[in-house]
């Protein structure tokens, strides 16, 4: 390009617009929007969830209070905060697999998992999880016992779910803290299981 | 052997990345998706009342050829978030357009490399 001025490209200058407006009449502030950046892309995660499940895997009482009171039970870890405002959390059984979507946007339970990955928010996965919930796992990698039950459930504004995967087997003598390495963000959507465990974990 | 579900036909695959990705594919993305959030938290409107626009702005709009989920994603909040900030009455009519238009004059009034910044008007 021989020209020597700056671009700004036609989506730029649109959120450029609207964060303007928003600073100038006092709705935001700039450092705030700065520091929720920040926290969703460098602090809140699905190592949240993790710590919730390894907990749950050790610890019946709180695997309890899990399925009454999800929130207390996830705020007693301190993952607190918006967008997880009720929370549910369904834990999978060899009989029963759960699916997490949201059909209309991408609700998700970010103070336990994050934001939702790009497919999470993609139109294939959206549609696919409820019509095939069986083709969408198996391309995923996921196959499951013969004759098991799958579960999809949709996501609201108002109802976050989370998924409990099960216990992989042989990690009775693990800790608590080499489970929490075992779970994957995918395995709390219900797109996944829990890692095996390998010989470096035990 | 049952009939194929004749509306699995139409469903497109899967994005081909199941792994790690970066939560925003570029900072407009992530700014834009900071100004909905502290706008709910201060409480301009329920995320509920958010949700229900953008997945109407979701549904509406089909992804491009080519386009990847991200862009397509953000692309369809940026719409929705534009008109719900004119309809809960955050901007008035007219207002977006004109910063746009400001915010044009000044990245092409600015040196390459330099930072832009809206001059006072």
């Amino acid at each position: 390009m021989s020209d020597d001025h700056s671009h700004l490209d036609p989506i730029a200058v649109r959120v450029r617009a609207l964060e303007s407006l928003l600073v100038d009449k006092g709705y935001v502030k700039a450092d705030a929007l700065d520091a929720l950046v920040d926290t969703y892309e460098n602090r809140v995660g699905p190592r949240n969830g993790a710590q919730v499940v390894a907990r749950a895997w050790v610890d019946p009482e709180y695997r309890e209070w899990l399925q009454r009171d999800a929130n207390a039970a996830i705020a007693s870890l301190g993952f607190v905060g918006r967008q997880g405002e009720h929370m549910v959390v369904l834990e999978n059984t060899a009989d029963t697999h759960h699916l997490v979507v949201c059909t209309l946007c991408s609700c998700y339970p970010w103070p336990v998992l994050g934001l939702p990955p790009g497919w999470y928010k993609s139109a294939a996965y959206r549609s696919r999880a409820v019509i095939d919930p069986k083709g969408v796992l198996t391309d995923f990698g996921v196959s499951l016992p013969e004759g098991a039950d799958i579960r999809v459930w949709d996501s609201t504004a108002e109802v976050r779910y989370m998924v409990l995967p099960m216990r992989p087997a042989g990690t009775e003598d693990m800790s608590e803290d080499a489970l929490v390495e075992l779970v994957t963000r995918d395995s709390m959507i219900g797109t996944g299981l829990a890692l095996e465990p390998t010989g470096s974990a035990l | 052997m049952t009939q194929p579900d004749p509306r699995l036909c139409d469903l497109p695959p899967l994005p081909a990345n199941h792994g790690d990705e970066p939560v925003f594919a570029a900072p407009w993305q992530a700014q834009l998706f900071a100004m909905t959030t502290a706008l709910n938290e201060a409480g301009h409107f329920a995320w509920s009342e958010w949700a229900e626009q953008f997945g109407a702005e979701l549904a509406r709009t089909p992804q491009a050829t080519g386009q990847c989920v991200s862009d397509h994603y953000f692309g369809c909040w940026l719409v929705a978030f534009e008109s719900f900030v004119e309809q809960r009455g955050l901007a008035a009519a007219g207002q977006l357009s004109e910063l746009q238009r400001r915010w044009d004059a000044a990245a092409r009034a600015t040196p390459h490399g330099e930072p832009i910044v809206l001059p006072a008007d």
